[in-house]
């Protein structure tokens, strides 16, 4: 519990209809995707980048922790709070403050939700790749905040490839810009890079500089069905040994399939054991030749069927089998871990391989897609926890699942960061040094531990905990 | 008997939500004020923590749980198929349960269940809304077991009928022999509020030579009663109309209403084997003109000289059911109209019954993004097959200074048969 006179501080920074103590507030600002819950002190929701410079200033000198949070659709726990204090709502700062078109820039608040920041930059014919599974929900800031991915990485990078600069409350209350809105700029340190992806534990993000590039004419899915998921990696290969780069190259695996074939009526033949959708985007004319030569390029690789979109309808419906992926793993089992492993892109069958062994060792049902263009599988690992012993048999699972993608020369996390969840396993992947080296930089820059204490790095690691 | 489930027996649609957040793009009531209490996530978790007994019924849980206007937006894009309005529902029961009903509450239950009072307040005209949206006064603690419930005075109304549509009728209008029997399931909304969209339903009918029956006996389906929490409301509501529905011969139940659609293909088979039977029969009006080839008939009539730009307002209960490309079908195949889409047809128009009662200034906010899309569309009227729905929307498009009319889609289908 938070002492009154802090908490009447806080109302004085931010107007009290922004303060909130009441259990049912601190009950809905508890959760994340992970399903863990730790309940705050109190939320509140500044509306300003002055007012968060005041909470992080009074969270200093009184030693409160301070959770900033977007839209709470992570699946790490970065924004969960963890040793009570304040969560920092941020979705008040919600504005889209510039499209300059003659500059292919925009400026907007980290509240702003992906999707919609995508939509009204396509409707001046500009375009931001990024495009994470939930961007119909999460937050740029969150984004930025955890360097989210998405099918189109392939072609066009992930998020820090088009942040180019930032405006950002420290975890001393300072505040600063990193970077510009100019597409060069070498003076100092790249703080931008730093901020992006460090999963809220350096800075409160409250305005973010975004890169646009001119909208693509066209696009044309194609779904392509293989014998072997190692026929639809050597595709993938194929296809980028042959120059094209596609916006889009994901991957569904023979487990993957059969639950779609079990919970719906999506036409998926039987000696179908590992499909890839493939997207390539530009000029409409260049399209067909391109969707030729990828047929062409992979046909000799134990292709059972290809389908190809002439119409958007046609391609929304191609889209439908990834699409019903997620509902249908329920039927296989009620609880999912969801991993988001990532490896060279040539180890992916090698990977599945060893996935599906562990899944086997521990009889426990492990479905694997992904984005096959850059190596990036889910990892969904479905038990029932109602089950005794599951939950444990998934802990170990989970373990030889990132043991298995570090000895292929890979990641435990391509896209969904460390935040609470594979913080235990972080000594697997980063040696002593560079842990220290990273901490060094945490410990300078937010020296009481103030700001999202308990992520990232393990808990025995950490530095002391604040005194709330 | 009819019996709605408790809040306990819904534990596993509960533990069902993994939360994803997924409702948060869907939701009117959050997409109004951002706040996560208001969106499916936060209230199942907050359920979920009433059960567990973690939370007091505080004025912070009311207010939240009282935000959700049971549209079903969430159940219909949730990855795990959660119904979010189920479970609020229950939760608003349980709150009854151990609070009492709201001022208003008792009110919507004190009217529904006896149809006498309901002719009797509708023929006394203004009488109604005082009654029903008399405000309760700042001292009174019931204020927090439900914000305080009023009627805003800028809302526009539609006036109340004198004569109610089912005492304008026989209970038995005959059509021509071979052709189907229909039970006439009219609804408050038609019965007392828009009596000439009945008066349209049975010309077009009648057109294809329907036989109707329109029983006398037939009251509220509930749906008002289960958004106030009112359980025992809702049931003997149930079983009233199940006496009236064994009462007759029928090959069909049309209704012209999402929300009584709703209540007697979702809300009854959830409280009794029985109501099964009937589900079957239940079509939505315009679904039964489909069926029964009016499309085809309407291409056969010459087109009009000057036709009519008009869009279509999905309403929730009939989207979130699948019902979407039959209304569409008929608006299309008038001769006086040239259809447009509208962008966001599909989404809430911020009525949910008894929410814009209780909060008019966020339903207001969801209206007026609507009313601003049938704007864009560049049409002069919004047709759909909700008379809350056409209340409501006539009710943004006047607020934001509009010049469209909100019509029934019967209403241009009477205009346009012989």
């Amino acid at each position: 519990m938070l002492e009154q006179s802090i908490l009447k501080q806080l109302e004085e920074i931010c107007g009290k209809d922004h303060v909130t103590t009441a259990t049912a507030d601190l009950i809905c600002y508890s959760y994340d995707a992970t399903q863990r819950q730790y309940r705050p002190d109190v939320v509140v929701h500044p509306g300003s980048n002055e007012e968060i410079s005041a909470i992080m200033k009074l969270a200093n000198s009184a030693r409160i922790p301070v959770f900033p949070r977007g839209a709470g659709s992570g699946f790490t726990g970065g924004s969960l709070p963890i040793s009570g204090g304040i969560v920092l709502g941020l979705s008040r700062l919600d504005k889209i403050l510039e499209i300059d078109e003659e500059n292919l820039v925009a400026t907007v608040e980290p509240g702003v939700v992906t999707e919609q920041f995508q939509q009204a930059v396509e409707k001046v014919g500009l375009f931001y790749p990024p495009d994470p599974a939930s961007l119909k929900v999460s937050t740029l800031g969150g984004n930025v905040a955890e360097c989210a991915g998405g099918p189109r990485c392939v072609k066009y990078g992930v998020t820090k490839d088009y942040i180019i600069g930032l405006e950002i409350v420290t975890p001393t209350g300072d505040i600063i810009k990193t970077g510009g809105p100019t597409m060069k700029g070498v003076v100092g340190y790249d703080l931008t890079k730093l901020i992006c992806g460090s999963e809220g534990t350096l800075a409160v993000i409250t305005k973010i500089i975004i890169k646009l590039l001119p909208k693509p004419e066209a696009k044309k899915t194609m779904l392509v069905l293989f014998d072997s998921i190692d026929g639809a990696a050597q595709a993938v290969s194929a296809i980028i040994r042959g120059k094209i780069i596609p916006t889009t190259l994901e991957f569904m695996d023979g487990r993957t399939l059969d639950c779609v074939r079990k919970a719906t009526d999506l036409q998926v033949p039987a000696g179908a054991n590992a499909v890839l959708i493939i997207e390539v985007d530009g000029d409409r004319e260049f399209l067909d030749k391109q969707a030729a030569k990828i047929a062409a390029i992979i046909k000799p690789l134990g292709v059972v069927e290809t389908r190809i979109a002439e119409t958007p309808e046609q391609s929304e419906a191609l889209w439908q089998i990834r699409r019903s992926v997620s509902a249908s793993l329920r039927r296989v089992n009620p609880d999912k871990f969801n991993e988001d492993i990532c490896v060279p892109r040539s180890k992916v069958p090698e990977m599945i391989r060893k996935i599906d062994q562990i899944s086997d060792r521990y009889a426990i049902p492990i479905v694997n897609f992904g984005h096959a263009g850059d190596g990036n599988i889910h990892v969904n690992i479905m038990i029932d926890s109602k089950v005794p012993g599951q939950s444990e048999k998934a802990e170990k699972a989970i373990a030889e699942v990132f043991a298995g993608a570090l000895e292929l020369g890979g990641t435990m996390s391509g896209e969904h960061g460390v935040g609470i969840m594979k913080a235990p396993f972080i000594t697997m992947e980063l040696s002593d040094a560079g842990i220290d080296y990273m901490k060094t930089i945490k410990k300078a820059l937010d020296p009481n531990n103030i700001l999202n204490p308990g992520k990232m790095f393990p808990s025995d690691r950490a530095v002391a905990p604040a005194q709330s | 008997m009819a019996k709605l489930k408790e809040l306990s027996e819904l534990r596993e649609q509960i533990e069902l939500c993994v939360k994803c957040g997924g409702c948060r793009a869907h939701c009117p009531a959050f997409g109004a004020d951002k706040q996560e209490g208001r969106v499916a996530r936060g209230k199942i978790a907050l359920a979920d923590a009433l059960l567990k007994e973690q939370v007091d019924l505080e004025e912070r849980f009311l207010l939240d749980m009282s935000q959700c206007l049971l549209c079903g937006s969430c159940y219909s894009q949730c990855p795990n198929k959660v119904h979010t309005e189920e479970i609020v529902a229950a939760t608003r029961r349980e709150i009854a349960k151990r609070q009492g009903l709201s001022t208003f509450g008792k009110g919507v239950a004190t009217v529904l269940k006896h149809q006498g009072l309901m002719n009797l307040l509708a023929k006394g005209g203004g009488a109604f809304s005082k009654l029903l949206f008399k405000k309760v006064p700042e001292q009174s603690g019931l204020r927090l077991r439900f914000p305080a419930p009023f009627i805003s005075s800028d809302r526009t109304l539609p006036p109340l009928t004198s004569k109610p549509f089912r005492e304008r009728h026989p209970e038995v209008i005959p059509g021509t022999a071979g052709k189907p029997t229909v039970l006439f399931f009219t609804g408050c909304g038609i019965n007392y509020m828009y009596p000439d969209s009945g008066e349209a339903l049975l010309k077009a009918l009648q057109f294809l030579g329907i036989t109707v029956i329109i029983p006398k006996d037939q009251g509220c389906c509930g749906l008002p009663a289960v958004s106030a929490g009112a359980s025992a409301t809702v049931e003997q509501l149930a079983n009233d109309n199940l006496a009236m529905l064994r009462k007759h011969q029928y090959d069909y139940i049309v209704t012209a209403c999402a929300s009584c659609h709703s209540g007697l293909t979702q809300i009854y088979p959830n409280m009794g084997a029985e109501f099964d039977t009937y589900k079957e029969k239940v079509r939505d009006i315009f679904v039964f003109l489909v069926e029964q080839g009016l499309p085809e008939r309407l291409a056969e009539l010459p087109k009009a000289a000057q036709q009519l730009r008009v869009t279509y307002h999905d309403p929730c209960h009939l989207r979130n059911h699948g019902i979407t490309k039959q209304p569409r079908a008929i608006l299309k195949a008038l001769p006086q109209v040239a259809y447009v889409e509208m962008e966001g047809a599909g989404s809430c128009c911020g009525l949910g019954g008894t929410y814009s009662v209780y909060h008019y200034e966020t339903s207001k906010q969801i209206g007026a993004k609507k009313a601003a899309h049938i704007a864009q569309s560049g049409a002069s009227l919004v047709a759909t097959d909700c008379p809350g729905c056409i209340m409501q929307l006539q009710d943004s498009i006047n607020h934001a200074g509009g010049q469209q009319q909100a019509v029934h889609i019967l209403d241009l289908l009477a205009e346009a048969l012989p």
